[in-house]
């Protein structure tokens, strides 16, 4: 890291809706925009790989805007470390050797981290072909082949229906698409978004295109089993449980913001989300979020928030009057989500004692649910402790056990020790500490 | 409501006070243990949990050995998640002076019954291929071992508990009455003595002791079985954990039972804050790589920090605070407090019972006059 760090006006993290929206804002005041990604594509989870055949208007429109703008985009860059305000370190994705870790420094950072999904722990979760839906469809876009595969797709939220609908487009045969919400909350929803014209339009060609699949309400997966891969899940719905025979399983729970970059910086959070105000500004100076890491809203929301804050961080609050209404109707969309494919309580009835809960640490469902918090489970079983610090039994065990993950240390993804000695030996005010202690 | 009335009640349940409890339970004393947080969640579960002898002083020789004796002779009790590993110590020399004060070392050790055994720098490759080539060599003492202190502290709380102790958790002394302690939730427990075992914050309970928060950060990796065997410490680690005012940082690399490394140590006073410091870091890092250059290439998955409860003569406070006679100090135990909690319950319990110690009480006696030392 001996090269000058390069500086950006405003840098932004996170490749998504909102940071493609915040970075092509920021970049019409002529300042100098830096947007990174641990993906070598732009696009993030619902538009990567879209560049050339975009799935919808906006994502057209969108890749469009960021194809003319001056961006500079760094690929398959990741966050390791933040060291003081203003100062960042990134390391390529995939570089074992500590070679190529750089310092960014900005004048603002917008984070614009995205989610990930929520994996609930059942017996069998953990058997091969039992998958994430969003992390099957991923496979399937980089070429798995799901051509005649029975697949069920189960879990909560609108993703299921996006993902059940990639998959058939793809020759799978989707058995059943499992939704666990019940039927009149999902009546409600279907009702409030008669005034989303765009959104209901795009539902109605999606159940369309879904009309041969089976849709249960109210219906959740137990179990899966199977000789050393899927094979059978069992499912449930009200007192009435069956199997289905199947290749694949696609579970997703909805999705769980990841705010560990807004944490390390120190970022104030609220109910597990970042908070931000109208301008998308969090409690920390220069920095801002958008997106789902501050509430989850849909594509459509996580512009309009991109959108904002790359007017915002390039001191252009004024351009974001007009895009307020739309916010405030948006956030109303978003708590609709929440209300709509909040998890039944049944859910935290899903793992038996044997379930694994921690995968990094082999750590049984048994053994943590008497503790009573995520530290004390934690320093005790080791749960959370493995190389990916928590990001996924965190989140299931806060739905489980009502426990909140929130202890962040640097590295925020695990790389070579010498990236974090480096890290810390490049100081930007030399004369603070003399180079010669660290010899 | 009838008010709890003790025997014992100890303050704090790091490793320290859980040993005190342990200790007490099992002659039948009726113990009560008050914990703010979590079993085993202070300096305990920060530390590294090595297991020494120390030789740079008779008192703190006497306390560490005393101890890793106890912990030998518990070790078969323990269940698998304290992860004991009996690996052993290798004190690594890095020139030709720290070579002859390997030799002086192993005289002073194997005096006094403990083994040691000279490595050259054949020998010293040898057993941890890891190591650069070119040390002059080192000392191992194979007795010392490695734990996992919060479930340690954990084992010894329930020990206790199964004779009988009350744990009293979460809740926060307030306040030391003459009879007993104030708890946050506004109740009273009534003791007829009162175990001090707070670590760094015996200080606000009891603000006239010297006590001093000593700042330390560390370092886990992902698996890698075998990359060392034996926990290595650089004997200039002497020369910097000493120095009471400067900040410092040793080469001081564990293997963990889970196949990890555990990477130590920097020392640092009036820090208040926990957050990782990054300079500080890389020091510490880049003196590691001095010992060991590959270690920069093995997954870090995290840092932390922790803050050890020093005194001026680097020896804790055992004892009744003078007096009170019934107020007893068991802290300050800087950065060897998981491996002499088990002598300071020892010692402690013998003096609640106004009996005769295994080992003399009197350097770690509250009341001590520091002879020159300066703080
Ligand atoms: C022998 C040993 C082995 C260990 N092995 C592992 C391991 O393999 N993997 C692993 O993940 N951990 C491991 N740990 C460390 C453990 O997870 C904790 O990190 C450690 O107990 C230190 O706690 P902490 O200070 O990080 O506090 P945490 O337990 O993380 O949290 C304490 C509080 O501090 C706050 N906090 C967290 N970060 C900061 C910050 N940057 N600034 C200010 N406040 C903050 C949190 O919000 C929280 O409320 C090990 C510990 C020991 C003793
Ligand atoms: C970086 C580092 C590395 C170390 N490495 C080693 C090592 O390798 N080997 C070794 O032997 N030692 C090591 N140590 C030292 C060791 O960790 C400590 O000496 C030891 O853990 C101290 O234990 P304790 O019980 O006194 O304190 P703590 O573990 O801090 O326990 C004190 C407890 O008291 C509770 N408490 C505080 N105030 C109140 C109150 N008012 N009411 C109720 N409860 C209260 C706290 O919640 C806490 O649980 C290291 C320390 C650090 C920081």
């Amino acid at each position: 890291m001996a090269s000058r760090p390069a500086h950006f006006d405003v840098l932004i993290i996170g490749a998504g809706p909102a940071g493609i929206a915040a970075a092509c804002c920021a970049s019409e005041s002529g300042a100098r925009v830096g947007l990174l990604d641990n993906n070598p594509q732009i696009g993030g989870q619902i538009w990567r790989g879209e560049s050339q055949h975009p799935s919808h208007i906006e994502a057209r429109e969108w890749l469009q805007k960021f194809a003319s703008a001056k961006i500079e985009f760094l690929a398959s860059t990741e966050v390791i470390d933040h060291l003081e305000p203003g100062r960042l370190v990134v390391q390529s994705v995939g570089m074992q050797s500590g070679d190529d870790v750089r310092e960014l420094t900005y004048r603002n950072l917008i984070l614009c981290t995205g989610a990930r999904e929520l994996f609930l722990p059942f017996p069998g979760w953990t058997l091969p072909n039992v998958m994430g839906a969003g992390g099957l469809q991923a496979l399937v876009k980089s070429g798995l082949p799901i051509a005649d595969k029975k697949v069920i797709v189960a879990g909560t939220g609108p993703l299921l229906l996006a993902v059940a609908a990639h998959l058939r487009e793809h020759g799978a045969e989707v058995r059943l698409i499992a939704e666990q919400a019940p039927r009149h909350r999902l009546a409600r929803f279907a009702l409030s978004l008669a005034f989303e014209r765009a959104k209901l339009a795009q539902a109605f060609a999606i159940r369309r295109q879904l009309s041969s699949v089976p849709y249960k309400t109210s219906c959740w997966p137990i179990r899966a089993t199977g000789e050393g891969k899927l094979e059978t899940v069992f499912l449930r719905t009200g007192a009435h449980t069956w199997q289905e025979s199947c290749d694949y399983l696609a579970c997703g729970f909805h999705l769980v913001p990841n705010t560990e970059l807004a944490a390390l910086i120190g970022c104030e959070l609220r109910g597990g989300f970042v908070q931000v105000d109208d301008s998308q500004r969090t409690s920390i100076a220069g920095v801002f979020a958008a997106g789902e890491l501050t509430g989850i809203g849909g594509v459509e929301a996580s512009i309009g928030e991109g959108q904002i804050a790359g007017y915002a961080a390039t001191d252009r609050s004024g351009s974001t009057a007009s895009l307020l209404p739309q916010k405030q109707r948006l956030d109303h969309f978003a708590s609709l989500l929440k209300r709509t494919f909040a998890l039944r309580d049944e859910l935290r009835s899903l793992p038996d004692s044997e379930t694994l809960v921690c995968r990094c640490e082999d750590v049984k469902f048994a053994r943590i649910r008497n503790h009573s918090s995520w530290r004390d489970s934690k320093l005790h079983t080791r749960c959370g402790m493995g190389p990916c610090q928590g990001r996924i039994c965190g989140a299931a065990t806060e739905f489980l056990l009502g426990w909140r993950a929130d202890s962040v240390r640097p590295p925020v993804f695990a790389a070579p020790v010498q990236v974090l000695a480096i890290a810390g030996s490049s100081q930007s005010q030399p004369d603070l500490v003399s180079h010669e202690e660290f010899r | 409501m009838k008010l709890p009335v003790y025997e014992v009640l100890i303050i704090g349940a790091g490793i320290v006070g859980a040993a005190c409890a342990a200790a007490c339970a099992r002659e039948g004393l009726e113990v009560g243990i008050v914990e703010a947080d979590i079993v085993g969640g202070g300096a305990t579960a920060a530390g590294m949990g090595h297991l020494v002898v120390m030789d740079d002083s008779e008192a703190q020789f006497a306390l560490t050995r005393y101890s890793q004796t106890l912990w030998r002779r518990l070790s078969e009790q323990l269940p698998a998640d304290v992860e004991y590993d009996g690996c052993g110590t290798i004190w690594v020399a890095s020139d030709a002076d720290e070579m002859s004060a390997v030799v002086q070392k192993k005289q002073f050790y194997e005096s006094r019954g403990v083994p040691a055994q000279i490595l050259d720098s054949h020998q010293l490759h040898e057993v941890e291929q890891s190591l650069r080539e070119g040390l002059p060599g080192g000392l191992l003492v194979p007795e010392d071992a490695v734990i996992y202190a919060p479930c340690a502290a954990r084992f010894l709380v329930e020990q206790a508990q199964s004779r009988g102790a009350q744990l009293h958790c979460p809740r926060v002394v307030t306040e030391i009455a003459p009879d007993g302690v104030r708890l946050n939730d506004g109740s009273s427990i009534v003791a007829q003595s009162i175990v001090v075992a707070a670590g760094t914050w015996s200080t606000r309970l009891f603000p006239g002791i010297d006590v001093r928060p000593r700042k330390g950060h560390l370092l886990i990796t992902d698996r890698y079985p075998g990359f060392v065997r034996h926990q290595l410490v650089e004997l200039g680690y002497l020369k910097s954990a000493h120095s009471f005012i400067s900040e410092s940082v040793a080469f001081n690399i564990q293997p963990r039972k889970t196949g990890q490394m555990l990477l130590g140590s920097s020392r640092q006073f009036d820090k208040d804050s926990s957050e990782v410091d990054h300079p500080m870091l890389a020091r510490m890092i880049s003196r590691a790589e001095e010992f060991i250059p590959n270690l920069s290439r093995l997954s870090a998955i995290r840092t932390w920090t922790g803050f050890r409860a020093a005194t001026p003569d680097k020896l804790p406070l055992v004892g009744p605070v003078p007096g009170h006679e019934n107020l007893f100090l068991a802290t300050g135990h800087e950065g060897l407090g998981i491996t002499t909690s088990l002598g300071t319950a020892e010692l402690l319990l013998n003096q609640l019972l106004r009996r005769e110690t295994e080992i003399p009480a009197a350097p770690y006696l509250p009341g001590r006059v520091y002879e020159g030392v300066h703080a």
